[in-house]
């Protein structure tokens, strides 16, 4: 008997431990895989029992579920996992691996398709790889939608005796976690991602800068790169071909801003993270003044299905200028969160509503915060917004990282604008002062809000103003978007407390 | 996680920055396996290091007190890390984290007198479709509540 467990962290931190153990208890000759996850974290732990090559699930397991399982008596019988409505509507193209194989078995990540598309940049030229990326359409996954092809370009053309490509996994959004899934469920995917970027730019070298608050990935990370060099798949002559590429995992130390480009290669080279102005871009004087693409997690991971299917299919996927997938996470008060892989195109409320399921609260959705903490609320008067970098601009708010937080109608919004300054505040790097300082005031100027002073209110819209244009990063100069559009779309949150000091 | 030693061993912070010197942008990782020796960064090391590596005390003070993760004295045996992010606050974690701080009359950072837990907040583990989350030492938990979280001090000895 072959059952699959995951052994992501949400599934972790749910109990897939403790399932676990009381399978090998309960049957010990059965053959337990242990995988990433399938993104449906609201079943998770997800238990998967292999009937005639057919994966059928069970979930949300516990230790007491397990001889239910194994006498097909369960209650939580979901059926064959890939016919549930959840995974057939998804195109999953980065995640395609992810929960159905054994991350650290290089064996298996070839078994489903890994590795076709380095072999194929092996046989390219850097131009050609490059234009290959260009072609696909490919944008930054992490937040900023940069063309992905158009960076690597510039470090393609930079000429320099040695170049670096650093993967940004320093995945410090609230509501984002799809960094994560792929780390602990496909991590071979990311090294073949990195590598092939390391080839088309003419750089031997990667890191992985991994946060700390993921022990788990660190240790997936840690483990597929020493299995990628001992298989040939990293070193002196990568599969074979002759060309040089080998990476390392450097773990973070807890600063959010270090998610910034910058930041990152500044903590990196081991010193403060503090933003660093551009120019000079990253792409042209990097880590330790070389050229270097830094590129998410995401947007790496998806790198080698490009190449395995080819950049014109990648690219018909899509919406307008945002070709391709976007790997939504769905996340707080949600009744079925999760992650869910599918083109651009699909609108916020279809996303909240019919995939998520509404509230988990069962109260009406109240906001959505799209983009981490540095994304706007969307009203759900904004629901009809289709998931596109273009479109979220032009209805004011953004995709970033594409997680999505729901709060039902209990949440206070000037509580929520406050911890955006506040959050701000502990976080900010120091560097610039409409950020320093401004984050301090802003909680200042919310709090005389809160007690009823009116004229507060204008106040915190100019402070707003100063920190969006004054600021050298996101930090400081996203933050205003959560706390304006709180201001804008909920004034009530603003105004009850002043009414009642009147 | 590593029990603080009493007695800080020079040898071993010797050993430890020599395995790392030769990385490229070694401080960072010279540091983790420092506290993950002693469980914070001995001030012993802080000469070694600023010889070895050929920087100010200043740059180094700097660099220690920049991230949250390091510590200059000792943290609690165990730490018990409480999410304060959006997705976590949209599921009751703001309120469940300040009835705990309550309960065992500490604030955020603060060990209980016991010295078996420091409580300290974290701006998301990537547990947000399982929210509200915490973490004790490297053990990730989910849909934490109160029950749960007496568990896990009560595991820890709190």
């Amino acid at each position: 008997m072959k059952i699959y467990v995951p052994m992501d962290s949400a599934a972790k931190a749910l109990g897939a431990e403790e399932v676990v153990a009381a399978l090998r208890a309960a049957t010990p000759e059965a053959q337990i895989v242990r995988t990433g996850s399938r993104g449906m974290i609201w079943l998770e732990p997800l238990v998967e029992v292999e009937v005639d090559g057919v994966r059928h699930g069970f979930g949300p397991t516990d230790p007491s579920d397990v001889t239910g399982i194994l006498d097909g008596t369960s209650a939580k019988a979901l059926g064959p996992v890939e016919d549930l409505d959840w995974m057939k509507r998804q195109t999953r193209l980065t995640f395609a691996r992810v929960g159905v194989i054994d991350p650290l078995s290089l064996a298996d990540h070839q078994a489903h398709g890994g590795l076709v598309g380095l072999r194929r940049a092996l046989a390219m030229t850097g131009q050609e790889i490059v234009d290959e990326v260009k072609t696909s359409g490919l944008r930054g996954r992490g937040g900023a939608g940069f063309p992905t092809g158009i960076k690597w370009q510039t470090v393609h053309d930079a000429d320099a005796p040695q170049k670096y490509i650093v993967c940004n996994a320093d995945e410090g959004d609230s509501a984002t976690f799809a960094d994560r899934m792929v780390m602990e469920g496909d991590p071979f995917t990311l090294i073949e991602g990195m590598t092939i970027a390391g080839i088309g730019v003419g750089a031997t070298k990667g890191y992985v800068y991994l946060r700390s608050e993921y022990p788990d990935a660190i240790a997936v990370m840690t483990r597929a790169v020493e299995i990628a060099r001992a298989e040939g798949l990293l070193g002196a002559n990568v599969l074979g071909s002759g060309r040089a590429f080998d990476m390392e995992i450097r773990k973070g130390a807890g600063a959010y801003v270090c998610g910034e480009e910058t930041s990152l290669l500044n903590s990196l080279e081991g010193k403060r993270g503090v933003v660093r102005a551009k120019p000079p871009l990253p792409a042209l004087e990097g880590f330790l003044g070389r050229p270097t693409v830094v590129n998410n997690v995401i947007s790496l991971a998806t790198v080698p299905v490009i190449f395995e299917r080819g950049a014109q299919h990648y690219a018909d996927f899509g919406l307008g200028r945002s070709r391709g997938t976007v790997t939504l996470q769905i996340a707080g008060n949600v009744a079925r969160g999760g992650l869910f892989e599918t083109a651009f195109g699909i609108s916020l409320g279809d996303v909240v509503n019919d995939l998520g399921g509404g509230t988990l609260s069962g109260r009406p959705v109240k906001a959505v915060q799209v983009g981490g903490p540095l994304g706007p609320y969307m009203p759900v008067s904004k629901f009809d917004t289709p998931l596109g970098y273009e479109e979220f601009d032009v209805a004011g708010g953004l995709i970033g990282h594409a997680g999505l937080t729901v709060f039902d109608d209990t949440t206070d919004m000037l509580g929520m604008a406050r911890f955006a300054m506040e959050f701000c505040a502990v976080e900010s790097c120091g560097k610039c002062t409409p950020c320093r300082i401004g984050a301090v005031r802003g909680v200042e100027t919310i709090d005389r809000i809160a007690q009823g002073d009116a004229d507060a209110l204008p106040l915190l819209a100019d402070l707003c103003e100063t920190m969006k244009d004054g600021s050298l990063c996101a930090l400081g100069g996203f933050t205003p978007f959560p706390v304006m559009s709180a201001v804008t779309h909920f004034p009530d949150d603003f105004a009850r407390l002043k009414e009642a000091a009147e | 996680m590593a029990q603080p030693a009493t007695v800080i061993d020079v040898e071993e912070i010797t050993r430890i920055i020599d395995a790392h010197a030769r990385l490229e942008g070694p401080l960072l990782p010279m540091l983790h396996a420092l506290q993950e020796a002693f469980g914070y960064v001995p001030a012993q090391a802080h000469a070694p290091i600023c010889d070895r590596l050929n920087i100010t005390r200043a740059e180094l003070h700097g660099v220690i007190t920049f991230y949250h993760d390091f510590r200059e004295k000792p943290a609690g045996r165990h730490v018990l890390k409480i999410c304060r992010a959006e997705a976590c606050q949209s599921v009751g974690g703001a309120a469940m984290a300040d009835a705990l701080l309550a309960k065992l009359g500490l604030n955020w950072h603060g060990t209980t007198a016991n010295g078996a837990v420091t409580i300290e907040p974290v701006y998301c583990l990537g547990l947000c479709a399982c929210a509200p989350a915490a973490m004790v030492d490297d053990r990730v938990v989910g849909r934490v509540d109160a029950a749960k979280l007496d568990k896990l001090l009560a595991e820890a000895g709190a």
